[in-house]
């Protein structure tokens, strides 16, 4: 017998496939992929109880690199795959690997039962804003006016807020990260795993063929200070290196300045709390606030979908089932011909 | 009162009313009790797609269906010997089928001046009052009175009064047939455990329409139909739907895998989800989805996971699910797809059966992807065959269809109960021991071309699949152009070696030195055989080939079918089980087909075959 405890340990390296890497040379699927092994063997679970399904894009070919177990399924259908697994299969770790075509437009309508119903799944939406794998036309999250290969005058369409419509949908756990910020996506990995109930974490994703800079205002140097705002639990809203700040006027969030106003003034980040966290994804429609980075929120009360299968299925049990099963056949009426 | 008894071989009875009536309650009633009486049946309830259709019009027509005797019944029968209505509209859709002399029992309530204008009868020409049904037995009775009369004494209200009026109907067909009351007393006391006034006060409508025809002198008989000769066994009453859910539950207990139903209700085929959820205690996981694609795809999940994975449906939804169908082939998981047809295209004839998505099954995917099609073809036939078609999806790791329909689905017989022991072991593919070191190759075969699908959660079996072209053994993609050939034929040629296992193909009737061939599939079964029977009792000599495996087809069927030069294909479309026999045996087939919504009557089968025998 081998000593469980030992044989279950591994490394990041253990989860390299003999399949050759095949994203775009600086994609930022590479540091997300690399972020998710970098965690994985700090979970406490072993190797082969993680199950990554994904979808059709770029982001979907994620599975093929990661030597768990893994399935490419089809278009938009990934979470409705892993939903079957999960209630079956309540002890594995489920991840779906998605993208904003897949997730938010050929499955906007499992993602947003999915989040309703609340399996533990954990969600990775690679948001590039773009169609990568076909090559260059505008997504459901492109922003009004974007040219691409299908809008050469401009998209007239307006974009979903991602993290807004999964709210709507009674998400128990959203947060957003950034391909750039490897330490930031490992925190955020780490807490939708912990989370019971279905994690939807959104990742800017940076597509450098078909949409480069789409990000760089959260991730260039000079100015990343001032577009993005980093999320604490029960700590207040401050950023630019602690200059700024947002308060509540009502309901409306504002910026202030932290020379003229104290930290006392913020709103202060309660992750618990849906109405906060509605303000929060709204903060995405408004050109002078900050974008959130973070757990935006999270309810850890909500019962999961396989918890209530599992617990009606263990509640009816019956011991002895064929026997069982033969009287059932037998129990509307029923006559005997001799 | 002392009638005189009349001893009859076979009946045949309509119930028909409004929708709101509760004529489907009543016909399974009277099928119940006359099954369990020991007559064989054949029922064939017919209702409308809208839930409440106008009341009293044409569209709201309700009708239960039920042929019984003391031999072997076949069909629901063509015509009917009896014919119950509770209104005008009833009347106007069913007298078609009545049989000259025949009896109709009339609700004069029913064709007052509202029924008669709802169903666009002239008030002066009312059928009970102008001698139009002079060919008939007519019996006209106040039964809405009659019944409200009987509950007087509930004090219900005057709506709660009328509804019992299918129970004093009941009670009155109860009396002319010679049957008893108690199983429909148990029925209702069952029913109405925890309002015992409404459960007294049907039982009181029932007893006075018995006693109706008891002590009123208006009909001359009261019929016997003795009990039917079957083989011994225990016997229960059972429609294809309810066979279907105990089919698949059977297999998922000798498979000893858990059972996952992943859904989308739809008519015909919502009640296999009804049943199936019932039964959790057996390890049943019914997931009602989103749409018909998270259905087939949770299902698929589940087959990965190790479970049963399977999704009913019918012809819409059996298309929206088409893409997961492919993954599946390509994933070679064990997947049941079944599809209640109903008529179409698109939403079509929601309530009435058709066979018009054979060539959906066989053929409705991208690419080459062919799967296994396998067609019950009885009501009771339903229960072996769901279990057939998990035992060739675990065992052969390849998706099986179902084809059943409307008419197979809703319609009930008698069934000699098969146990649980007297099916067929099930052994799955699925690996979920752990291994010492991973040298696990995904799509190495076995000898049938199954794969061994190692589960996730099994140590050292880590993998990857998906619907990208596989390379051979190993599962990784692959684009390689002779690889791609490779597989497509590996798929199909696994498909085609289940032939290895399904039963030779016989002969129902006749045999190869016969004068004519008529192959038929699926729920034709009953109508076709009536009339082949029919025919070779009258002198003439045809055979019968019912097929309930349609790909792979029965691997002895071509040396059955070369000998014949007449064949002919009968079905419930526009052609399409002929197309396949003319593509496989090269014969000049002759159909038979009939695209109405409703089951073939024997006698257009049988003239079908005496014209075509007529033209040497």
């Amino acid at each position: 017998m081998h000593n469980p405890e030992s044989i279950d340990i591994f490394t990041p390296k253990d989860l390299e496939t003999d399949q050759e890497v095949r994203w775009c040379p600086g994609c930022g699927d590479y540091a997300i992929l690399n972020s998710v092994k970098k965690i994985l063997p700090d979970l406490g679970q072993p190797k082969h109880e993680f199950v990554f399904i994904s979808g059709i894009g770029c982001s979907s070919r994620f599975p093929y690199y990661m030597n768990t177990f893994g399935m490419h399924s089809i278009h938009g259908r990934a979470t409705a795959v892993a939903t079957g697994l999960k209630v079956t299969r309540p002890e594995l770790s489920v991840w779906v690997i998605t993208g904003d075509g897949d997730a938010l437009s050929i499955g906007g309508n499992h993602l947003i039962h999915t989040l309703r119903r609340n399996p533990d799944l954990n969600i990775l939406l690679f948001n590039n804003q773009i169609y990568g794998l076909t090559k260059g036309q505008y997504s459901p999250t492109s922003e009004v006016g974007k040219v691409t290969k299908s809008s050469p005058v401009g998209s007239v369409e307006s974009p979903f807020n991602p993290l807004s419509l999964c709210l709507g949908a009674n998400s128990t756990f959203i947060a957003r990260t950034i391909d750039k910020d490897a330490k930031h996506q490992q925190e955020i990995y780490k807490r939708a795993y912990a989370h019971k109930g279905t994690s939807m974490v959104e990742i800017y994703q940076n597509c450098n063929v078909f949409n480069d800079h789409a990000f760089d205002i959260f991730t260039d140097k000079e100015i990343k200070l001032l577009n993005g705002i980093y999320l604490e639990h029960q700590k207040p809203l401050i950023y630019d290196g602690g200059k700024k700040g947002i308060r509540l006027n009502g309901l409306q969030p504002e910026v202030i300045d932290l020379e003229e106003y104290s930290q006392a003034d913020c709103m202060v980040h309660d992750e618990t709390d849906k109405t906060k966290a509605f303000i929060l994804t709204q903060f995405f429609e408004n050109h002078l606030l900050p974008r959130p980075f973070g757990v935006l929120y999270c309810d850890n009360s909500k019962p999961t979908l396989e918890g209530g299968m599992n617990n009606q299925i263990e509640r009816a049990n019956i011991v002895d089932k064929k026997l069982a099963f033969n009287s059932l056949l037998m129990t509307n009426a029923y006559w005997e011909v001799k | 009162m002392n009638n005189s008894k009349k001893q009859l071989r076979e009946v045949v009875i309509k119930f028909a009313g409004d929708s709101g009536d509760g004529i489907q309650l009543t016909g399974n009633q009277f099928a119940e009790t006359t099954a369990l009486f020991g007559n064989d049946i054949a029922t064939f309830p017919d209702f409308p797609a809208e839930i409440r259709a106008p009341i009293g019009t044409v569209p709201g027509v309700s009708g239960f269906q039920l042929h019984f005797g003391d031999t072997h019944i076949f069909t629901p029968g063509d015509a009917y010997d009896v014919l119950v209505v509770m209104n005008a509209a009833a009347l106007k859709t069913n007298l078609k089928s009545l049989k000259p002399n025949g009896i109709i029992i009339a609700n004069i309530s029913g064709f007052d001046s509202k029924n008669l204008r709802l169903a666009n009868i002239p008030e002066e020409e009312n059928p009970l009052e102008n001698n139009s049904l002079h060919n008939y037995q007519v019996h006209k009775i106040d039964i809405t009175k009659l019944t409200k009369l009987a509950v007087a004494e509930y004090n219900l209200g005057n709506k709660e009064s009328e509804r019992c009026k299918n129970m004093f109907v009941l009670g009155l067909v109860y009396w002319l047939y010679h049957r008893t009351m108690d199983k429909t007393i148990q029925f209702i006391e069952q029913r109405f455990k925890k309002e015992p006034i409404i459960a007294n006060a049907n039982i009181t409508a029932l007893k006075a329409g018995y006693n109706f025809g008891d002590t009123t002198e208006s009909f001359t008989y009261q019929y016997e139909v003795a009990k039917a000769e079957s083989q011994p066994g225990l016997y229960r009453s059972i429609n294809g739907n309810q066979a279907m859910a105990m089919g698949f539950l059977a297999a998922s207990l000798n498979a000893e895998l858990p059972l996952f139903l992943g859904t989308y209700p739809i008519t015909p085929a919502s009640d296999i989800l009804h049943e199936l959820s019932k039964h959790k205690g057996y390890d049943v996981y019914t997931f009602q989805a989103e749409d018909e694609i998270s259905g087939v795809c949770a299902a698929i999940g589940a087959s990965y996971g190790g479970s049963i994975g399977i999704t009913t449906s019918s012809g819409p939804g059996i298309a929206l699910k088409t893409e997961a169908i492919g993954l599946a082939t390509m994933l070679e998981l064990p997947l049941v797809i079944c599809n209640i047809q109903r008529g179409g295209p698109s939403t079509g004839l929601p309530t009435k059966t058709e066979q018009a998505d054979l060539m959906q099954a066989l053929y409705g995917r991208n690419g080459e992807c062919p799967l296994v099609v396998i067609a019950p073809s009885t009501h009771s036939d339903c229960y072996e065959m769901a279990y057939i078609a998990i035992k060739i999806a675990l065992e052969h790791t390849v998706p099986v269809m179902i084809l059943s329909d409307g008419f197979i689905a809703n319609g009930a017989e008698p069934w000699n109960i098969k146990t649980i022991e007297q099916l067929p072991p099930i052994k799955s593919n699925f690996i979920t021991t752990d291994a010492d070191s991973n040298n696990y190759m995904p799509y190495l075969r076995n000898a049938n071309l199954s794969r061994n699908i190692a589960v996730p959660g099994t140590r050292n079996y880590e993998h990857r699949i998906g619907g990208l072209e596989k390379e051979n053994i190993t599962g990784n993609i692959s684009y390689d152009p002779l690889n791609h050939e490779l597989m497509v034929k590996l798929r199909a040629e696994k498909v085609e070696r289940v032939a290895d296992i399904i039963p030779p193909q016989k002969f129902e009737s006749g045999n190869e030195k016969s004068s004519l061939l008529i192959i038929g599939w699926g729920s034709t079964y009953g109508s076709i055989g009536a009339a082949v029977n029919e025919l070779n009792n009258e002198g003439y000599d045809v055979a019968q080939i019912h097929l309930k495996y349609i790909n792979p087809l029965p691997a002895n069927l071509e040396e059955l079918i070369k000998p014949f030069d007449k064949v002919m294909v009968a079905e419930l479309n526009n052609g399409q089980l002929i197309k396949l026999i003319r593509d496989k045996y090269l014969k000049d087939a002759i159909g038979i087909n009939k695209i109405q919504g409703q089951p073939f009557m024997v006698k257009e089968i049988k003239e079908s075959i005496i014209n075509h025998l007529n033209n040497a």
